[in-house]
């Protein structure tokens, strides 16, 4: 016997039944409705979240150890027992250019925030960074135009900078940068470099508007204990835990830690932005998930309910059907595409709620619904139907002819 | 060779601690094109003969061989074909579809049988227009006089080119008018060849047949040729 024409005659019987029913059906499906809306906005969600997070941390490079003062996830109690630590200095930096094997390049590196003056126009809020002359090359930036800091630069703290791009044009929207002087929270700086496009960093920060000056300028001028970080580029990315204990033993000699004491310093990579963001993902999921199951084990038993309702109200017609030539099989089949093509219309209504929804939450947080979020909202509604279906359609499939005839 | 061949057919019914001996060993041949009523009061058995007849029921003991292989012992499956195939059932109460219309009634051993659609409409319609009724197609059973219900449950029974036609009190739920239109049908089929069994408690009924046979208790009483069947009256809608 044909599958398929079974299964078309099937899904004319569902909708026929749905339709004689519509009131019941629509009320049972509630749960599968809500169920689906959560699985949707929970994946949505989640896929937003990866997106931007994916594109922010190209910007922490991958083959990059940060030896800073402080980890960058730490409890209450392990950040009141490191409070104390000691300062990192450029002396430190120095030192380890000199005594590693495992660094290509190490940096230095500070932040902070500043206003920004060209002429008559004004920047505030602008992202300010002091680097050395390895940032270059440590933090994965490129120019379009000019250079970028030299050694001589950052040893004798000449007012130079390096622009971004958003910087660049509102300041210099027809070109000519290099060379002017901009001001820097009254400070004058020679432009010598203008930074390549970024886009903005998860946090929701403009990376383009930025200015980065040497690092002596900026401990002279800009911040007078700024605290500093080491930015360690490894020469083999494939051997970050070993560069990391290099590190570690380089450190804690040039500090003079005592043996029997826990380092004084942190040695932060993107390895742990990662891995927190998996754990809000992971928690986000595992909330969503619970809901979702929740509603959809609901809506399913009101599936099983109503199905075994229409079992019963159809039995003489199921007789019909096995005394004209109906196989269980058939039987079986007709009810489950009914069951399913309930929690499908449920999906569907689900998914149409949750689109509207997806896109105001994107407004406040990163969201988005892709393709394959769609077919897994589908898939997963049919697969309940299907499951909820299946005892009340093998209840009906085994029916006995002679006895569903005499049904009324 | 025959067409049916039953020996020593037995059911039996257990309800809790009480067994009903609805047929007691029951014997008989039939032959290709045979025209039969099967007579008796109620309760004698004939349904339950019926539905042995028409694979809807197996026997507690005994055999039946339809057109020569054994269905007595074939499983669900095997049974559900066999009535797809061979069998053309007419109930009483007409046991159309309500929600479908009276091609897609007819329709439907068809899409069983898996037969294309377009062949499947076609064959439908033909058969729709053998019992009268090319120009209610689309109509529901609701929408139908008895007579015309029962003439689209016979043609659904006709549509597969069965090899019997099986009718329960086929005019039990019709006036004796509407009952003559579908009796002068089962006349017409049966010149044309078919092999149509009819299950009654009138006689007026059974005297249509060529062959009568009488249960009683469960057992065949008498089995005798109908010398001169009544003829149905004729009426211009049966007319094929
Ligand atoms: N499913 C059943 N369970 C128990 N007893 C049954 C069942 N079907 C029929 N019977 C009994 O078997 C006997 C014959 O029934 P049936 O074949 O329906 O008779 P008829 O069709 O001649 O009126 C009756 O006594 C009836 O009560
Ligand atoms: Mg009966």
């Amino acid at each position: 016997m044909n599958l398929l024409t079974e299964f078309k005659e099937a899904v004319v019987i569902a909708w026929a039944a749905l339709r004689a029913n519509k009131m019941r059906a629509g009320l049972t499906t509630l749960g599968i409705v809500i169920g689906i809306v959560t699985v949707t906005l929970m994946g949505s969600a989640i896929a937003g979240l990866n997106a931007t997070f994916k594109r922010s941390i190209s910007g922490i490079g991958a083959d990059v150890l940060y030896i800073q003062r402080f980890a960058w996830f730490m409890s209450e109690s392990e950040w009141r027992a490191s409070r104390n630590r000691r300062e990192l200095t450029r002396q430190h930096a120095r030192d380890i250019e000199r005594l590693s094997d495992m660094a290509r390049a190490v940096g230095v590196e500070s932040n902070g925030n500043g206003t920004v003056e060209f002429e008559r126009r004004r920047a505030r809020g602008v992202f300010v960074a002091g680097n050395n002359e390895h940032c270059l090359d440590v933090r994965g930036l490129s120019l379009t135009a000019g250079r970028w800091l030299s050694a001589s630069d950052v040893q004798v703290g000449r007012p130079v900078c390096v622009i971004g791009s958003y910087l660049a044009e509102k300041f210099f929207p027809f070109g000519g940068a290099l060379g002017s002087k901009v001001k820097l929270n009254d400070m004058p700086y020679e432009v010598i470099g203008i930074l390549e496009k970024q886009g903005s960093f998860f946090t929701g920060a403009n990376l383009d508007n930025q200015i980065v000056i040497p690092i002596t300028r900026f401990t002279d001028n800009f911040s007078r204990w700024p605290d500093l970080t080491i930015s360690v580029k490894v020469r083999d990315p494939a051997q970050m835990e070993n560069a990391k204990e290099e590190l570690t033993g380089i450190l804690r000699k040039l500090r003079r830690v005592a043996p029997d004491q826990p380092d004084d310093f942190a040695i932060n990579q993107q390895d742990a932005l990662v891995s927190f963001f998996n754990r809000v993902g992971g928690t986000i999921a595992a909330v969503g998930l619970f809901i979702t199951g929740l509603s959809l084990f609901v809506g399913g038993i009101g599936i099983m309910n109503i199905m075994f309702v229409s079992v019963a109200e159809r039995t003489k017609e199921i007789g019909i059907r096995k005394a004209i030539g109906a196989k269980r099989r058939t039987i079986l089949v007709q009810f489950l595409v009914e069951a399913a093509t309930i929690t499908f219309l449920a999906g569907l209504l689900g998914l149409a709620i949750a689109w509207p929804l997806t896109l105001v939450v994107d407004r406040y947080l990163a969201a988005d619904m892709p393709w394959w979020l769609v077919a897994v909202a589908l898939l997963v509604s049919i697969l309940t139907g299907v499951i909820s279906g299946f005892i009340p359609a093998w209840r009906a499939a085994r029916l006995d002819p002679v006895e569903a005839l005499r049904a009324e | 060779m025959s067409l049916i061949r039953i020996q020593d057919l037995t059911r039996r019914y257990v309800m809790g601690s009480e067994t009903v001996h609805a047929l007691r060993g029951v014997s008989l041949s039939i032959g290709k094109g045979e025209y039969i009523a099967i007579m008796g009061p109620s309760g004698s058995g004939k349904s339950t003969l019926m539905n042995l007849l028409g694979c809807l029921d197996t026997p507690t003991t005994g055999t039946y061989e339809l057109n020569g292989t054994n269905v007595a012992d074939m499983d669900d499956n095997a049974l559900a074909e066999v009535r797809n195939r061979e069998i053309g059932f007419v109930f009483q109460s007409f046991n159309l579809l309500p929600r479908s219309d009276a091609l897609h009634n007819v329709e439907l051993p068809l899409i069983y049988a898996g037969v294309p659609v377009d062949e499947r409409r076609e064959k439908a319609r033909q058969a729709l227009t053998n019992v009268g009724l090319a120009d209610r197609t689309h109509h529901k059973p609701n929408e139908l006089s008895g007579g015309q219900r029962q003439r689209v449950a016979v043609a659904r029974a006709l549509v597969n080119n069965p090899s019997i036609v099986l009718a329960d009190e086929p005019t039990g739920n019709l006036d004796s008018r509407t009952g003559e239109e579908i009796l002068a049908l089962f006349e017409t089929l049966s010149r044309r060849g078919n092999t149509i069994i009819v299950v009654t408690h009138e006689e007026d009924v059974a005297q249509h047949a060529r062959r009568i046979i009488r249960i009683r208790d469960g057992l065949i009483a008498a089995d005798e040729v109908n010398p001169n069947p009544r003829a149905a009256m004729k009426l211009e809608s049966a007319q094929a």
